[in-house]
């Protein structure tokens, strides 16, 4: 059995401007120790998808699907419930490490707090765990800095801390959203090699959330994807990026700055990505396609297996892009 | 945080110093004289007191005169009550203030935080709008109006509390003083607590807490009740001021003897050193509770270290 | 220098250009958000309503605000009660002499004095937090150590010995008052500064040496307005509670002209037996201050949404 399955996700918000769907009916499974990347630009929902599985929309969303975390569906469970499995079973780790830590509280109350929570620990013994805890994500001098506040800490140092902070419990699962966009680049290389470390010490299964394909390459089994809410393309991470099949996904790689590129004019995707408010018909991506046909403006593809573990939404045949 | 302390101490000083000597001469610019409006005053005995108070002599003298008393701390003598000294005069009526102004406060900040944490919890209920609907009310009911309409209902209309005096600080008479005096602190306190609660509550360490499975009562008041305080506590300065001129209104209304109608009838008689001592020991206080302000936002918030 | 003059007005037009860009859609944003909230609306439609009665009602009236009816003043109690018949439509206040009338002329005073003591708040206050902002460094610690100690005196009774030096011109008393009471003003425009500062515009404006008055006044300012709008809305009506504090404490305005607050403070004095003195005022007076607030709500929701 898959550790996590989701089947039709979609998280609307209702907005003074309209009703808005930021994710449209995605469905991915994800098995013990494996490590999923969900792609796409900002506003295509990767976030929201994140949020919807932890149980964090903001009060305007509304969830639709199913989504079955060892066989229990997760979206369901009351507040409470979940409060029994965020952070115990599953943990997150958010983009911008300056803000998700709390200011006004010494960081080793903030991990202790956790311990003593979900694993009824003492005050002595949950500290103890959390310096461990701090040693295993190389955080030097772990014992002086659980007296620290936050603002001591540097962005890198922060983002270790909340790595630290989401491993506690080693939960079964990981959500990890844009955990380096913040950072430094030296630094983004070192938290990724400390992720991929504790995926395999921890056999913790991980959603990595990014726009950064390079992340993707390093660190992930699978990749999903995502543009303006909905799975463009999805597979395991070597089919998907030596064979790509969707041109949106070929826009990503091809978009990707190489020093041994010929010609110095860097490839873009013309265009933004669609206004969620008001979509255009079709397949979202048209309007920026330069494969775009008059049935991609009239009718939306749908998703399709058409190899085994393989799915993408296009009206281009599958073939194509091995061809090319 | 002890030589913040000191640093406080000592630059208070000179503010103090600005203070008296700006109240100093702008008093004594202002047309009239402490007893001018006494008529029938033989012109010999006129100049007789005039030359005792030294206001025969040019105000640059009288300004170093009442210097050199206050170093001593000795505020004068009292132009209007002529067998008291104002230090006698506020040593009798700054308790009643203090203790008008003490409770008020205390009243205030408690249902104040109260009513603006459980607005923001329940945000967009009836108990948010009923809260919100009386803070926007406290603030634009000036207390000079909520004072008779105190009086009104629950002396005159139904008999229930002594229409004023003070009694030596009694609970019915204290209870209209500070109604009065905290309604629109309440009210603002109130705004406040809720606007900086809804903001915390949408923050980014929040959504942390949430995703760490902390119950809901653990978020508010491990997480979010410390940084919903600041900017109450930076209200809390101006609030102090405010309650301590409320006395004003409180005092004229309710007759209760505090500070506040001796600076009126001190500005009113041209009481030249009622309306420096007054002003003196109120800009101490401010002072004084400025720091007391920032030490408690130092306390709170772990960035600012002195 | 190498930068020649043209250029220097080129860089500035786009500067402006970006400034405007940035501010067109942001006032548009604005706009919409704030038609959209009825409280605000409905404040601002009274507000004008109320401004309007002030100044036009007074020629609908038989009666003058100095007119003693001395047919009323016999028994105020009863004769002096609101009435279509003999004109007083609010009744008389002791003295015989139309409450209607008063109270409209009152709120031209009240009115005029919050707006008055406001802009002299603000105008000062802006361009303190501005040049403070701006400038920055030794200048910037020494004028906000200024602020400091202006801020700890107590202001109130800074007021009062205001008032024993003017005496009762009402007017001058609260250009005075405006000119003390831009403090919070100018801590918030410095605030806002300190963030425009590193904006592209303005750093492009400095790099091609655009003088500092110059860039305060056509960058920074144009940018603060916002906030500053905010800032006034919520000014004016402190200020008409002051100048209503001053009136009742019998400072204030000098009969027979009023205020709402001398008013108010008559009719608190016979409120047993003639309630209209004191509910005519009082209603005015508190109707302004709510709309008045509302409005100021309804603007900081409109330019700050996150504010929410």
């Amino acid at each position: 059995m898959n550790l996590l399955e989701v089947d039709n996700l979609r998280v609307n918000f209702r907005t003074p401007d309209g009703f808005v769907t930021a994710v449209n009916d995605l469905n991915f499974t994800l098995g013990q120790g494996e490590t999923l990347g969900i792609v796409g630009e900002s506003g295509s929902g990767k976030s929201q998808t994140a949020f919807a599985l932890m149980g964090l929309l903001a009060k305007n969303g509304i969830i639709g699907g199913q989504a079955r975390f060892k066989g229990q569906d997760i979206l369901s469970l009351s507040d409470k419930q979940m409060n029994r499995i965020r952070s115990k079973e599953i943990a997150m780790i958010f983009q911008d490490p300056m803000t998700s830590l709390n200011p006004y509280m010494k960081v080793g109350k903030q991990l202790i707090e956790v311990l003593m929570l979900h694993k009824g620990m003492s005050k002595v013994d949950a500290f103890e765990e959390a310096v461990k805890m701090l040693d295993a994500v190389k955080m030097p001098e772990a014992r002086k800095r659980m007296n620290m506040y936050p603002h001591e800490f540097s962005g890198g140092m922060r983002q270790r801390v909340m790595i630290a902070m989401a491993l506690l419990c080693q939960p079964k699962l990981l959500i990890a959203d844009e955990p380096t966009t913040a950072l430094d680049v030296t630094v983004q290389a070192q938290i990724l090699t400390l992720l991929n470390e504790l995926k395999n010490d921890f056999n913790t299964s991980i959603i990595m959330i990014t726009h950064d394909l390079g992340v993707v390459a390093g660190l992930c089994d699978k990749v999903l994807v995502m543009y303006a809410g909905q799975t463009m393309e999805y597979g395991s991470t070597e089919d998907v990026f030596y064979q790509p099949t969707h041109p949106y996904t070929r826009g990503l790689l091809q978009a990707i700055p190489r020093l041994d590129s010929e010609g110095d004019i860097l490839t873009t995707i013309p265009g933004n990505p669609p206004n969620l408010l008001n979509l255009p018909s079709g397949c979202p991506f048209h309007s920026r396609c330069e494969f775009a046909e008059e049935r991609c403006v009239k009718e939306a593809p749908t998703l399709e297996e058409y190899q085994v573990g393989k799915l993408r939404a296009c009206h281009k045949s599958a073939d194509w892009g091995v061809a090319s | 945080m002890f030589t913040f302390i000191s640093k406080r101490i000592l630059e208070a000083i000179p503010t103090l110093l600005v203070l008296i000597t700006i109240s100093f001469f702008l008093m004594h610019a202002a047309p009239g004289s402490p007893f001018s409006s006494e008529r029938a005053l033989p012109a010999e005995v006129l100049a007789n007191i005039n030359a005792k108070y030294h206001l025969d002599e040019p105000v640059i003298n009288q300004y170093f005169y009442y210097l050199g008393g206050l170093l001593q701390g000795d505020l004068g003598p009292s132009f209007r009550y002529k067998d008291f000294t104002i230090n006698e005069l506020i040593a009798q009526s700054f308790p009643v203030s203090a203790e008008i102004g003490i409770w008020s406060f205390l009243v205030a900040l408690i249902l104040g935080v109260g009513c603006g944490i459980i607005a923001a919890l329940r945000q967009n209920s009836w108990i948010d709008y009923s809260v919100m609907a009386f803070a926007n009310l406290g603030i634009v009911l000036p207390n000079f109006v909520l004072a008779p309409l105190c009086i009104l209902f629950f002396s005159i209309y139904n008999h229930w509390l002594p229409p004023g005096g003070w009694n030596g600080g009694a609970w019915p008479y204290l209870i209209m003083p500070v109604i009065a005096m905290s309604t629109s602190y309440i009210a603002q306190i109130a705004r406040i607590t809720r606007g900086s609660m809804i903001e915390t509550m949408h923050s980014n360490f929040i959504r942390t807490a949430h995703a760490k499975g902390l119950p809901k009562h653990r978020i508010i008041f491990q997480h979010a009740l410390r940084p919903t305080m600041l900017p109450v506590i930076s209200y809390l300065g101006p609030a102090f001021v405010g309650i301590v001129t409320g006395s004003v209104i409180v005092d004229v209304y309710f007759g209760t003897g505090g500070i506040g109608q001796h600076f009126i009838n001190g500005a009113l008689n041209r009481d030249y050193s009622m309306v420096m001592g007054v002003t003196i020991l109120v800009g101490t206080l401010t002072i004084l509770f400025n720091a007391v302000v920032d030490i408690l936002y130092a306390v709170i918030d772990p960035k600012i270290r002195y | 220098m190498i930068t020649t003059q043209d250029k220097i007005q080129a860089v500035e037009q786009f500067a402006e250009q970006v400034t405007e860009i940035e501010g067109r859609s942001l006032w548009q944003d604005a706009r919409r958000r704030f038609f959209s909230n009825h409280a605000a609306v409905t404040s601002l439609v009274l507000l004008t309503l109320i401004t309007a009665i002030a100044l036009l009602g007074p020629l609908f009236s038989q009666w003058n605000y100095d007119d003693i009816d001395w047919e009323a003043l016999s028994d105020i109690s009863v004769l002096g009660r609101p009435n279509i018949e003999n004109g007083h439509y609010f009744g008389t206040d002791t003295l015989g002499r139309d409450i209607f009338v008063r109270t409209l002329q009152g709120g031209q005073i009240s009115l005029l004095v919050g707006i008055m003591g406001s802009a002299v708040a603000i105008v000062i206050g802006t361009l303190y937090g501005a040049a403070s902002g701006y400038i920055g460094g030794r200048v910037d610690s020494v004028m906000m150590r200024f602020l400091e100690i202006l801020n700890s005196f107590p202001f109130m009774f800074f007021v009062i010995i205001l008032m024993t030096l003017f005496g009762r011109h009402i007017f001058l008393i609260f250009v005075a008052i405006g000119a003390i009471s831009w403090l919070d003003m100018a801590r918030i425009v410095r605030g806002q500064t300190l963030s425009l500062k590193n904006k592209e515009y303005i750093e492009a404006a400095y790099a091609c040496g655009v003088s500092t008055p110059k860039i305060i006044l056509r960058h920074i300012v144009p940018n603060v307005l916002g906030i500053v709008v905010v800032y006034a809305t919520l000014l004016v009506p402190n200020m008409i509670l002051l100048e209503s504090f001053i009136s009742f404490l019998g400072l204030g305005v000098q009969e027979p002209m009023t205020s709402w607050g001398a008013l108010i403070s008559e009719g608190a004095q016979n409120m047993e037996i003639a309630v209209w003195q004191l509910a005519w005022p009082l209603g005015f007076l508190v109707v302004t201050l709510f709309c008045f607030n509302f409005l100021g709500d309804g603007l900081r929701d409109a330019l700050d949404p996150k504010d929410r």
